[in-house]
Order: structure tokens, then C-alpha cells, then sequence
């Protein structure tokens, strides 16, 4: 079972950097992205168990937080004009 | 013993698989970003909180057991926080949630435009 929770935790992250690719804004490339890092946080776990080293929960923990604190961070600068939603983008997309 | 302890990790990992599976068809079916936003947000942390649950009797030691629960923790703290932030962010700088005309007449008369500050 925790070979199938592994195929299915692959597929959910293979949607989400599809939708990370094709976004149409900026924040659905966000919110791909922080989906990305939580499964990818969940897979480390699942290895961890299938591979029968349960040592790579620590590196499960310092990925979560690194996931968490990267969003906050692209997000605190999308206030500035470089990143701000027009809904007729001029020249380039958003 | 062994059994129930095998049967009940495996009824958690299913569903919680399930739900993975599910936030990453809404991811990709649904036409905004706010509905996108409410899949993925829902079931990141349902999904990731029934999967840690289900590896924790799994465990063989305490300290693995204590940390599969510090991740649930964070995960339940993260998740709900990002989601948040990423919704006052979009709302923040003027990106218009899709609606209904049908439905929602009275932001129509006032166009989108109004969630501009």
C-alpha cells in the first residue's frame, strides 16, 4: 500500500508541474508550485518508509519549512508593479 | 495484531492517495484560479495529514514516530497559511475571480474593475 501511495503522490505532483507549466497567471504558477513542494514533502516521507530508512523524515521536516518560507517570500514581492495582474497584459504575459 | 495495525495504515493511505489524486485533477480541471486555489488547498492537507497518519503505525521507533508528527503538525500549520496569503496576494493586485453574470448581476453593473483599490 505504500508502494501505491508513492504512484499516486507521482501523479498528483506530475498535474501539478503541468499546471505549472501552463498557467495562465502568476499565482497559478505559485499555488503549482507550493502543491509541488507539499507532495514533494509527502514522497520523502513514503521513500523514507519503502526504502526502510526512516532518517529522511528530517529531511522531510527542513523541505517544509524551506517550501513554506520560499511562497512567503515570492509572494512579499509580488506587491511591487513587476508582478501585478493586469487583465489585458501589454506586451508580455503575466 | 499485525493485521489490524497493516489494515489500518493501508484504509488511511487509500484515501488519503485518493485525495492527491483528486486535488491534482482539480488543479488541472478547473477554469479559475480561485477554484484551483480551493482543490489545492483542501486537499493538500487533508491528503498529507491522511497519509502521515496512515505511515505513523508503521513506525518502528519513537522518534520516528515523533517526528511524522512534527511534519503532520507543520503541514497542518502551512498548509492553511499559504493558501491565505496566496488568496490575499491575487486578491490584492486585482485578479478578478470569474463569475457567474447569471448569477451575480451586481458585480457585472460594477465590472470587475472595482476590486482595483
Amino acid at each position: 500500500m505504500i508502494t501505491a501511495a508513492t504512484i499516486a503522490i507521482f501523479i498528483a505532483m506530475f498535474l501539478a508541474i503541468l499546471r505549472g507549466i501552463v498557467g495562465p497567471t502568476f499565482y497559478d504558477r505559485i499555488l503549482a508550485v507550493n502543491m509541488f513542494g507539499t507532495k514533494t514533502v509527502l514522497l520523502i516521507a513514503l521513500l523514507g518508509f519503502v526504502m526502510g530508512r526512516p532518517e529522511f523524515l528530517d529531511i522531510a521536516i527542513v523541505y517544509a519549512l524551506i517550501n513554506f518560507i520560499s511562497v512567503i517570500g515570492v509572494l512579499r514581492y509580488s506587491d511591487s508593479n513587476e508582478f501585478k495582474h493586469h487583465k489585458n497584459p501589454p506586451d508580455r504575459e503575466s | 495484531m499485525d493485521v489490524l495495525i497493516n489494515i489500518f495504515s493501508g484504509a488511511f493511505l487509500l484515501i488519503g492517495s485518493f485525495l492527491c489524486i483528486s486535488g491534482g485533477v482539480g488543479i488541472i480541471r478547473f477554469p479559475d484560479f480561485y477554484t484551483r486555489m480551493h482543490a489545492v488547498g483542501i486537499t493538500d492537507t487533508l491528503g498529507a495529514g491522511l497519509i502521515l497518519i496512515g505511515l505513523m503505525p508503521l513506525s518502528t521507533d519513537v522518534f520516528v514516530f515523533a517526528k511524522l508528527c512534527m511534519i503532520l503538525l507543520l503541514t497542518l500549520l502551512i498548509g492553511p497559511t499559504t493558501s491565505h496569503v496566496l488568496a490575499k496576494a491575487a486578491m490584492h493586485n486585482g485578479l478578478a475571480p470569474k463569475l457567474n453574470s447569471g448569477i451575480c448581476t451586481q458585480a457585472d453593473e460594477e465590472g470587475t474593475g472595482s476590486l482595483n483599490p
